[in-house]
This record gives C-alpha cells, sequence and structure tokens, in this order.
C-alpha cells in the first residue's frame, strides 16, 4: 500500500501517468450519451475557465485605455500604448512615487518576515521531527491549534502588546507578527518526519558530526523541497498581509503596497467622488497599480505550480 | 544499530539539543501566538480599571446593536462561501481527473491563477466586474435588471458577492491540490472498481471522495477561520459603495470600530475573543469527526 501510494505519487508529480481511457465506448445509444455527456462536461469546464479567466484578462488590458475608454470601448480590446504610457506616468507621479515606497516596504516587510520564519520554523519542524525532548508532543499540540487559530483575531491584542513594547509604527511591529508561521513549522515537521530516515542521520553522528553539524549538513540539504515551501507560502502570506500593517503603521510612507492600494481606491473619483477632484488616479491606473502589486507573487505562482502541490501532497501521504 | 546504540546513550545532549533546535520558533510562539491570545482573554474579562468583570464585556458587546447583524452577515456568508466551495472544488477536481491531460492541465492552470489576486486586488477587480458600465460582463448584469453599480452592491447581496470573490481567488488552488490527491489513489483501486460495474458517479462517491476525506476537512477549518475574519473585503466594498454598505459589516469590523473609534479596546478583544473561540470550536469539531492531524 505503501509503496503503491508512494509510486502514485511519484507519477503524480511528474504527471506522467499515461491517461487511463475509461472502458466501455460502446455503439449506437451508448455512444450518443457519451458524446453528449463529453459536450457538457466540456461546457461546464469552459464555463469555469471563463469565470476565473475573463477577469484576470480585463485587468491586463484596463490600464492600457483612459477612463473614458473603460466605459465606451469594448471591455476586452486592447487600448493603445499611448494611453498605457499615460496611466504609468500618472500612477507612479502619484504622492511624489508613492507606489514605488510602499513596494520597497512591502519588500522590506515580507522578506525580512521570509528571513526569520525559516531560520526559525525550519529547525523547530526538524526538531520536532527528530530530537527527542519534553513536551515535544505539547508544542506539537500547541502547533496545530495556533495554525487553525484565525490569525487576523489577534491583530487588535497584538497592537496593544506592540505598542506596550513602544514598537508601533517602526518595521518591526509588522515584521516580527508576520515571522511567527505556525504553517511552516508544520510543514517542515511533515517533511522531516516523513523523508529523512533516521539511519542516515545516525551514521552522520558517527562520522564525528556535531547535532548542529547533522542538521545542517545533512538534514537542510535534503530538505530543500519544503524550504522552498515554506518560503513561497510565507512570502505570499506576508505580502498578501492586509489587516496586520493597516493597523500598525500609521503613515503612508510606511504602508506596504497593500495598505496603499485601498489609499489609491479611495483617491479615484470613480469610486469616491468627494476626495478625487483634480486627481490622476482613476480606474485604469488603479488597475495598473493592481497589477504591479500582485506581480511579485504572480510570478512566483507561474514558476512553482508544480512544486507547490507535489510539495503539499508529500505532506498529505503520511500515512 | 551501533549508531542506535550511540544515539540512547547520548539521549540527554540530544534532548538539550532538541530544545535549541525549537528554541526560536518557541520564543515567536510565546511573543504573537499565546500572549496576544491571552492577553485577549484578559482583557475581554477586565475594564479599563483592571477590575475583573467576567462575562461583562461580552454580553454588553452581544447587546450592542451592530453585532447580532455583522455574526449574521458572516452566517449567511460562511453558509453560501463554504457550500459553494466544497461542491465546486470537489466537483471541479472529479471532472479535471483522469481524462484529456492536455486540456486538464490548461484549465487546472486557469482555475489557479486568480489566486494571486488575493486580498485587496481580488476585490478591486471585483469591484470593477461588478459595475456595469465597465464590466465585460455588463451585458450580463443589465439583463439581471442592473444598470447601476449602486444597485449591484446593496447590502443584501454583499454575501453572495464576497462568496464569488473568495470562490474566485480561492477555489483554484484546492482544486490543484485536490487534483493531486486524487492522483494518489491507486489506479488499481479504480480499475478494479470499474470493472466490478461501478459507474464515475459511483467511484467518485464510494472510492475518490472517501479519500479526500482530510483534505475537505482541511479546506472548510481554514476557510471557516478566514471567513469568519473578513475585514478588508466589506472594508473595500463599504468604501467603494459610498456609505451604502456598512462600516460595521463584519465582526472584525465591528471590533476594529470599538478599538480605534471608541478606543474601547477590552469590548474589542471581547469580540476577537468570541471569533477566536468560534473558529476554533469549528476546527476541533472537524479535527475529531474527520481524524486529521494525527500526531503520529
Amino acid at each position: 500500500m505503501r509503496a503503491a501510494s508512494a509510486q502514485a505519487r511519484a507519477a503524480a508529480v511528474g504527471d506522467q501517468r499515461p491517461g487511463r481511457r475509461p472502458p466501455g465506448g460502446g455503439r449506437g445509444m451508448r455512444r450518443r450519451r457519451g458524446t453528449a455527456a463529453r459536450l457538457a462536461w466540456l461546457l461546464v469546464l469552459a464555463a469555469f475557465a471563463a469565470f476565473f479567466l475573463v477577469p484576470v484578462v480585463w485587468l491586463l488590458l484596463a490600464p492600457t485605455k483612459t477612463d473614458s475608454g473603460l466605459v465606451h470601448s469594448n471591455p476586452l480590446a486592447f487600448g493603445s500604448l499611448h494611453d498605457l504610457g499615460t496611466t504609468w506616468h500618472d500612477l507612479v507621479t502619484f504622492e511624489d512615487g508613492a507606489l514605488l515606497t510602499w513596494l520597497r516596504n512591502s519588500a522590506v516587510y515580507a522578506f525580512g518576515a521570509l528571513a526569520i520564519t525559516l531560520a526559525t520554523a525550519i529547525p523547530a519542524g526538524y526538531g520536532l521531527a527528530l530530537t527527542e525532548f519534553r513536551g515535544r508532543k505539547l508544542l506539537l499540540a500547541v502547533t496545530l491549534v495556533v495554525m487553525i487559530m484565525p490569525a487576523s483575531a489577534l491583530v487588535l491584542p497584538l497592537f496593544l502588546e506592540v505598542n506596550a513594547a513602544h514598537l508601533v509604527g517602526s518595521a518591526w511591529s509588522v515584521i516580527l507578527p508576520m515571522s511567527f508561521f505556525p504553517f511552516g513549522v508544520y510543514l517542515a515537521y511533515i517533511y522531516f518526519s516523513s523523508h529523512i530516515p533516521r539511519d542516515l542521520l545516525a551514521a552522520a553522528r558517527l562520522d564525528g558530526c556535531s547535532e548542529w553539524g547533522v542538521f545542517w549538513h545533512v538534514a537542510v540539504p535534503l530538505a530543500r523541497p519544503v524550504v522552498a515551501l515554506v518560503a513561497f507560502f510565507s512570502f505570499a502570506a506576508n505580502w498578501n498581509n492586509f489587516f496586520l500593517p493597516f493597523v500598525m503603521l500609521p503613515s503612508s510612507g510606511q504602508y506596504p503596497v497593500q495598505v496603499g492600494l485601498e489609499n489609491l481606491l479611495s483617491s479615484t473619483p470613480s469610486f469616491n467622488p468627494a476626495a478625487g477632484a483634480g486627481l490622476d488616479i482613476t480606474r485604469p491606473e488603479l488597475a495598473l497599480a493592481m497589477l504591479i502589486a500582485i506581480a511579485p507573487v504572480l510570478v512566483m505562482f507561474l514558476f512553482s505550480q508544480r512544486a507547490l502541490v507535489s510539495g503539499m501532497l508529500a505532506g498529505a501521504t503520511k500515512e | 544499530m551501533t549508531g542506535r546504540t550511540a544515539c540512547r546513550a547520548r539521549g540527554t545532549l540530544r534532548a538539550r539539543h532538541g530544545y535549541a533546535f525549537v528554541a526560536g520558533y518557541l520564543v515567536l510562539l510565546l511573543a504573537f501566538g499565546i500572549l496576544p491570545a491571552g492577553y485577549a482573554i484578559f482583557l475581554a474579562l477586565t475594564n479599563s480599571a483592571g477590575q475583573l468583570v467576567g462575562f461583562g464585556n461580552v454580553t454588553a458587546v452581544a447587546g450592542d446593536f451592530r453585532f447580532g447583524s455583522a455574526f449574521a452577515h458572516i452566517g449567511v456568508y460562511l453558509a453560501i462561501w463554504l457550500v459553494a466551495l466544497v461542491a465546486g472544488v470537489v466537483g471541479l477536481a472529479l471532472l479535471l481527473h483522469g481524462r484529456m491531460r492536455r486540456t486538464t492541465a490548461v484549465m487546472r492552470f486557469v482555475y489557479y491563477m486568480p489566486g494571486a489576486l488575493a486580498g485587496v486586488a481580488g476585490v478591486l477587480v471585483w469591484l470593477f466586474m461588478l459595475d456595469p458600465t465597465v464590466s465585460p460582463v455588463g451585458w450580463l448584469l443589465n439583463w439581471l435588471g442592473y444598470t447601476s453599480f449602486a444597485q449591484v452592491i446593496v447590502p443584501g447581496h454583499l454575501p453572495v458577492v464576497l462568496a464569488v470573490i473568495a470562490f474566485w481567488t480561492g477555489a483554484g488552488g484546492w482544486i490543484v491540490i485536490m487534483h493531486g490527491a486524487l492522483n494518489n489513489i491507486p489506479g488499481d483501486l479504480l480499475e478494479a472498481a470499474r470493472i466490478d460495474g461501478a459507474g464515475p458517479w459511483q467511484v467518485a462517491r464510494r472510492i475518490q471522495i472517501p479519500m479526500l476525506r482530510k483534505w475537505i476537512a482541511y479546506m472548510v477549518i481554514l476557510a471557516f477561520a478566514t471567513g469568519s475574519q473578513l475585514f478588508v473585503e466589506p472594508q473595500l466594498v463599504g468604501e467603494a459603495s459610498l456609505g451604502a454598505v456598512s462600516n460595521s459589516w463584519s465582526p472584525n469590523q465591528l471590533a476594529y470600530l470599538y478599538a480605534f473609534q471608541a478606543n474601547d479596546f477590552h469590548s474589542a478583544a471581547a469580540l476577537s475573543v468570541d471569533l477566536l473561540v468560534l473558529g476554533l470550536a469549528c476546527a476541533a469539531i472537524i479535527v475529531a469527526r474527520s481524524g486529521l492531524f494525527d500526531l503520529e
């Protein structure tokens, strides 16, 4: 059973399993019913594909138009490069390049928290999976509880805590809470306990490796897939986090791009006639800002789909 | 073998190393997991003079006229969202499994892509999609009788609108994961069932869905937790609706108002604790019933 599932997993990762033809394919009635079913199948999948795809396509095209072009032209047609240039110019000059500041802030917060997450979660997963100490099971159980604990319920008490430490408004007020990432510890724990043979570690110890040496020279190189997985989830969660920086950071110069986008929304005359008069931020600018804001996560998405899924499933099949 | 014996002999030393490996995480866990949770409970049970008031804050907040409606809103939203998520994700994963590999691989990727627009960006995209003047499906909205943005985002529509947004950003990732999990089911098992005369419907019901149970449970727990925590989504829709949607639509928004508008952190904490208890209770039920998270 285990071997079979491991095999299936290996096949699933590469997606190279030969597609099995469903048996049957009779004649007459059965064939006609088969064709109808196939058509219905395609229609359902295509309808959902349209649902998922159309907003993305619209978003990619919106910055190539003017605001009135957005209303009057075909929603799914390309505008012009000239309008795209204007949109770009309006956006980067908004509040003297606020967008670039927000992006830089996002990068600092997301990568800062990512670094601390990796430095703590990977050893912790290793410790939980492959060492023995008192309280290990308790720590594991607590990790599972906080993992499913809704994080944003803690934002307000966190604010008070950070406030008491006089850190509100500093980058640490966002980086430190974000670097606490129990999901990453759980992923690392699952990976180490199902993929690293204890005998291998014992052999390294016999060869004179210290405990840290075993971890650093044997376990970590073998754990590259899970390090990548934790890094991706942590980065995406940090980059997209809104509530925490929204509460912790008081001034626009410190906003990450997600909070900045919300700020832009309230500067758009289309959504806020009161505040928008005379501003160059209209819907195409907003669309472009969104594209820029999601670009880092999108790029990581595109390159890591397969690795992500196989990594997730490596955890799932621990029986 | 000798390696094992040596290990046991050095047991105490290794134990100390065990602590060293988890130490960094433990500090973060205490500082940003346990401490704020404990602090929230402490605040919820005391008043501004530091006196213990028991469930005074909790009942006072529950008496707020906005409390019932906020929880009713997310209740309706969660019912729609969870049903749509489970049915949609499991249904699509089954439809995508084992047929026309090229097509289904492209489909999976298309479904998965909006996941990059989680959070603020996803809501903003849908504000445009729901505005009949600029939406690519403006004809559909017109056909349904909506000619302006204000007509589309009346408060009564919000649970559905937010469920659509959440499905759009979140379903694809889960579909990919479920699809991978379906691939882990040994092919022989499915083949045997088919030879015994089971149709696709029976194979799905009796073999595939039971095999996905843990993943479905995990998905529901996370969806419930994030769903009950809505903040940025109704906040943005509220801003875009120019006040038609209340700024205390969800419990988290109400908690935010208590904390930063009324400077009443005790009531805000009481609300946070309500949400925490709700989320953990749901998780506990699902974990107990599905056998998720067996520790060994």
